[in-house]
């Protein structure tokens, strides 16, 4: 926004995080918070970040949504690889995927989408090549793999930035 | 601390144990799964779900015996969420980075060095 505030929604979570970790809503907390918040925003301005915009803010509760429903399943998935396999799955491989996805922000979203869904590592991106590199720890169909991520997490972070 | 009713103390030790399973079998995983790259998808149940049923154990174990919305767990989830991938991402690429300086063959190599092939 301006040399004070370059990152307001930043500040404005940062005052919330306070308040919730100090439960309380007294004025000196809101200060205090307001304080670390406004200090602590203006020293990631200097980082340079880039703001994400949100195009359809509303899709993400959407994504969260279908997020939550997929680390679910994959809990149960891994669970039930660990008790039926135990020296370790032979489906266990890398795959390439090539992404349209190009927007830092995008990536950091999709990145801790698939690493905190159990059983997907991100490994590596490649920038020139717009490529990402995952470990899946249960490959039957690679192609199905390929249509989750970018079917259901980056056409959805597409819409959603674009 | 007041006592827990019943109607509570059933979804609290439902979901601790739940939790504590989950995460028992992650650690169980990473344990005897052969390759570190199978290895690094186990601990990922404790930091998934493992970790929010127990938080959400908490909330409700703390929001009725001191008859306030506990919140504190939230955060918790939001951050547990937020920084373990990086923390497996960095071990991946060290892995990664290990091998294939080892010249190890069964690792994908950077697509500089393949250029050859058709992907």
């Amino acid at each position: 926004m301006n040399r004070v505030f370059p990152h307001p929604v930043l500040s404005l979570g940062l005052l919330v995080i306070w308040l919730i970790l100090q439960q309380s809503l007294s004025p000196g907390n809101i200060v205090l918070g307001a304080i670390i918040a406004i200090g602590a925003g203006a020293a990631t301005g200097a980082l340079a970040l880039t703001r994400p915009k949100l195009k359809k803010p509303w899709l993400v509760p959407v994504l969260f949504v279908v997020v939550t429903i997929d680390i679910i399943r994959s809990n149960v998935a891994v669970a039930w690889l660990i008790l039926t396999q135990g020296s370790g799955p032979g489906t266990a491989r890398f795959l390439e995927i090539p992404l349209e996805l190009r927007d830092p922000n995008g990536l950091v979203f999709l990145s801790m989408i698939i690493t905190s869904t159990p059983g997907t590592v991100w490994v590596e991106h490649d920038q020139q090549a717009n490529t990402l590199l995952l470990h899946i720890l249960d490959v039957i169909d690679e192609q199905e793999w390929i249509d989750t991520i970018k079917g259901r997490y980056e056409r959805l972070i597409l819409e959603i930035l674009a | 601390m007041s006592e827990l009713p019943l109607w509570a103390a059933v979804p609290v030790a439902m979901l601790v144990v739940a939790g504590g399973l989950l995460t028992l079998l992650g650690c169980i995983g990473l344990v005897r799964f052969q390759s570190f790259y199978a290895r690094i998808h186990a601990p990922t149940l404790g930091t998934s779900f493992g970790m929010i049923f127990v938080s959400l154990a908490s909330i409700i174990y703390f929001s009725v015996t001191g008859m306030r919305f506990a919140s504190h767990e939230l955060l918790l989830i939001v951050f547990v969420t937020i920084t373990t991938p990086a923390t497996l991402m960095l071990l991946a690429r060290a892995a990664l980075h290990r091998d294939r300086a080892e010249g190890r063959s069964d690792v994908p190599l950077p697509r500089s060095m393949r250029q050859n092939e058709d992907t």
